[in-house]
């Protein structure tokens, strides 16, 4: 933590801009005056503060003409949060409905221009059994036992993640995730290129091939596990999501795809809200920690290293702290590769100020204030778009798109009412299956018969 | 030839949504949120339509049935996102930044949720359509009309835009209970639906032409029930 004497004049700063803005706004309202507890809120605002805040606020509470304002200030907090929130929510829909998108187009085009990761062949250890039966029930039993292997290696995964991260194992999670983002970002985004590259018939020599892959790997390591400009960040966190997602749907049979989705949402509802839930657990541990839980195996829509990037300039001492910190509890998705940690990363998360922080902290509130998506959702809802589009029938891929946004519209409904980390899975994905089936099954006949004959409706 | 086609194509039917889309959507969150909600409607209309179609096995090869309860579903899917919207407009105030102006000018509400019915109608009805311009083969080589692609986008265009014209003028005849806008929202869907079945016969210019009439004249009709007038078009236009 960086608790230095600058910090705190900024926070304090903050805290009078926002009674300011507090009062100017109810001003109208009239005055049963409680100028006693009116200056007990205040207080317990900057109750960390220095001094000379202390003193600011008598000032201001002794040159307290307006009632009113201290009036408000105790008596509005709480709607005005609420609304705040809400207003907030809208906007950060939005935030991740773009870069959930944009993980979508970037499967579903890399799916229809690159055939390589539509050709089934090679498959996961994870899923010994390969559905090459023509007979359905052989499939489904194929299919719903990859489904339970694969299952049971990311519940096991994701238990040995949360051991390590209670027992203060960081070192040993870190260097896992560093081992596992490398590989993404060398050999996996090396066969992406190779197959873009064979796909569109470019030659390339192996010199300039290593120059980008070693440019591209060196900075997205940099990006992701130290520091960054936070759109680049963001990039490459969607960028492996995506990765993850065409190595999903290459590499895993037919049906298993659609049984691993299913299966997953179901582990993703216990996981996240089951009193005993793993992720809960972690979720419970950094918040007790005071910890940004994985700041880089998480999609965030504000900046990550909020300590990093508070502790700037002179104040030298902490940069290094800071760093160290947030390298520690540096889980990055490259542990994604590992698929078993998929799990962890699923959740969303509404940045709250822990009820027993105090309020003081506006800055690290509006840096962090912002929702956060697990890298492990992006993977899924990709790779159940990019399932659906690996077929041809473009209409099913729209309507698997749309299904998705609506349910983490939902999602994050449900989390203004909440408030609390909810599972982004469930709605989605259950979404996203019954408008894929639907959508082949019965509405594709429907509008290719229209279409066929040039009928709209 | 095949990809110039498809960009053709592609410009002429999205190219006016889509810059609807950026100019009119993309600044405010709550919009993109409706729209986004509105084409999720639309699909489940579509979804009921099909499931109907499906169900009726006897009828599957005469489109005019589907066709007609396809047109019926979508208006009382309209009908239930109105309903919704101004049930949710209290909480829709909360949420967004200029709160006034999507509140009190309530035609807003019906463009926005408008354009995504159109968007997704028009994305349903032209996405594989126009994706099999890209090739391999070329429509009208050896058999067909070359001008497919171009009618079927330039009649997709007019649907989308026809759909958000619609909807203005149906949120707006159900706040003042007006029967009349109603059933000429209505009474012009089916109509319009039923244009459309000539094209089987390669009548384009049969279908096209009555379409876009239909089309200027809901648009003009949608534009005075959301208050515009001769003069305020005047002004629109002088650049000023």
């Amino acid at each position: 933590m960086s608790d230095s004497e600058s910090d705190y004049d900024t926070v304090s700063e903050k805290t009078r801009l926002m009674d300011g803005h507090v009062a100017a706004n109810s001003s109208g309202s009239t005055a049963s005056t409680d100028l006693r507890h009116g200056q007990e809120i205040p207080r317990k605002r900057t109750r960390r503060n220095a001094d000379d805040n202390e003193e600011r606020l008598e000032e201001e509470g002794a040159s307290e003409d307006h009632p009113t304002q201290r009036r408000c200030v105790q008596h509005q907090p709480m709607p005005q949060d609420d609304e705040e929130e809400l207003k907030y929510g809208a906007k950060h829909v939005i935030k991740l409905f773009a870069p959930v998108s944009l993980c979508m187009v970037v499967v579903v085009a890399t799916i229809s221009a690159v055939n390589f990761y539509s050709i089934k062949g090679m498959y996961l250890i994870y899923t010994p059994f390969h559905e090459e039966s023509p007979d359905t029930s052989t499939k489904v039993w194929n299919a719903a036992a990859n489904a339970m292997i694969l299952m049971a290696v990311i519940v096991g995964m994701t238990v040995l993640l949360i051991v390590l991260y209670k027992y203060r194992c960081y070192k040993t999670i870190h260097g896992w995730l560093i081992v596992s983002s490398l590989m993404l970002l060398s050999i996996f985004s090396y066969l992406y290129l190779e197959e873009i590259l064979r796909a569109y018939n470019i030659p390339m020599d192996y010199p300039t091939l290593l120059m980008i892959m070693w440019n591209f790997g060196v900075m997205g390591m940099i990006v992701i596990h130290w520091q960054g400009p936070l759109v680049l960040q963001q990039a490459y966190l969607i960028f492996v999501a995506a990765l993850m997602a065409l190595v999903f749907i290459k590499y895993l049979p037919e049906w298993t795809t659609w049984a691993v989705l299913a299966v997953i949402s179901i582990w993703d509802l216990i996981a996240v809200l089951m009193p005993k839930g793993p992720l809960r657990i972690l979720v419970e541990t950094a918040q007790e920690r005071n910890e940004q839980i994985f700041p880089a195996l998480i999609y965030s829509s504000t900046y990550m290293y909020a300590y990093t990037s508070m502790a700037t300039g002179e104040e030298v001492p902490n940069v290094r702290t800071s760093r160290s910190t947030s390298e520690d509890h540096g889980f990055t998705q490259d542990w994604v590769d590992n698929h078993a940690s998929h799990v962890a990363q699923r959740q969303l998360e509404v940045h709250d100020t822990p009820s027993g922080v105090p309020r003081t902290q506006v800055i690290q509130e509006e840096e962090e204030r912002g929702v956060k998506l697990g890298l492990g959702d992006f993977i899924f809802y990709s790779v159940l778009v990019g399932k659906a589009s690996s077929y041809g029938d473009w209409n099913t891929t729209l309507a698997c798109f749309v299904a998705i946004l609506i349910g983490l519209c939902l999602t994050l409904l449900l989390l203004a009412i909440f408030k609390k980390a909810l599972p982004a899975l469930p709605i989605s994905i259950t979404f996203g299956l019954i408008f894929y089936f639907a959508t082949k099954e019965l509405v594709s006949p429907f509008t290719d018969s229209l279409a066929s004959e040039q009928v709209f409706i | 030839m095949t990809v110039v086609e498809f960009f053709g194509c592609t410009l002429l039917a999205f190219g006016p949504p889509f810059a609807m889309f950026i100019f009119t959507i993309v600044h405010d969150p709550v919009r993109i949120i409706i729209l986004i909600a509105a084409a999720f409607f639309w699909l489940l209309s579509l979804l009921l339509s099909s499931l109907l179609w499906f169900a009726v096995v006897p009828l599957r090869k005469d489109l005019a049935f589907g066709l007609v309860f396809a047109v019926l579903f979508q208006e009382a899917f309209r009908f239930l996102i109105y309903k919704i919207l101004r049930k949710a407009e209290h909480g829709l105030k909360k949420i967004t930044d200029d709160s006034a102006t999507l509140i009190e000018n309530k035609h807003i509400l019906a463009y926005v949720s408008g354009l995504g019915f159109g968007i997704m109608s028009g994305a349903f009805s032209l996405v594989n359509v126009i994706a099999d311009s890209l090739g391999p083969g070329t429509m009208g080589l050896k058999s067909g009309t070359e001008m497919f692609f171009l009618t079927s986008s330039a009649i997709g265009l007019c649907f989308i835009l026809l759909h958000t014209f619609w909807s203005v003028l149906y949120f707006n005849a159900f706040d003042n209970k007006n029967k009349f806008q109603i059933s000429f929202v209505v009474v012009s869907h089916l109509l319009v639906s039923c244009l459309t079945l000539l094209n089987r016969y390669q009548y384009y210019s049969a279908c096209i032409v009555p379409l876009y009439v239909i089309l200027a004249v809901t648009g003009c009709y949608a534009f005075k029930v959301a208050g515009g007038s001769y003069a305020s078009f005047k002004v629109c236009i002088s650049f000023k």
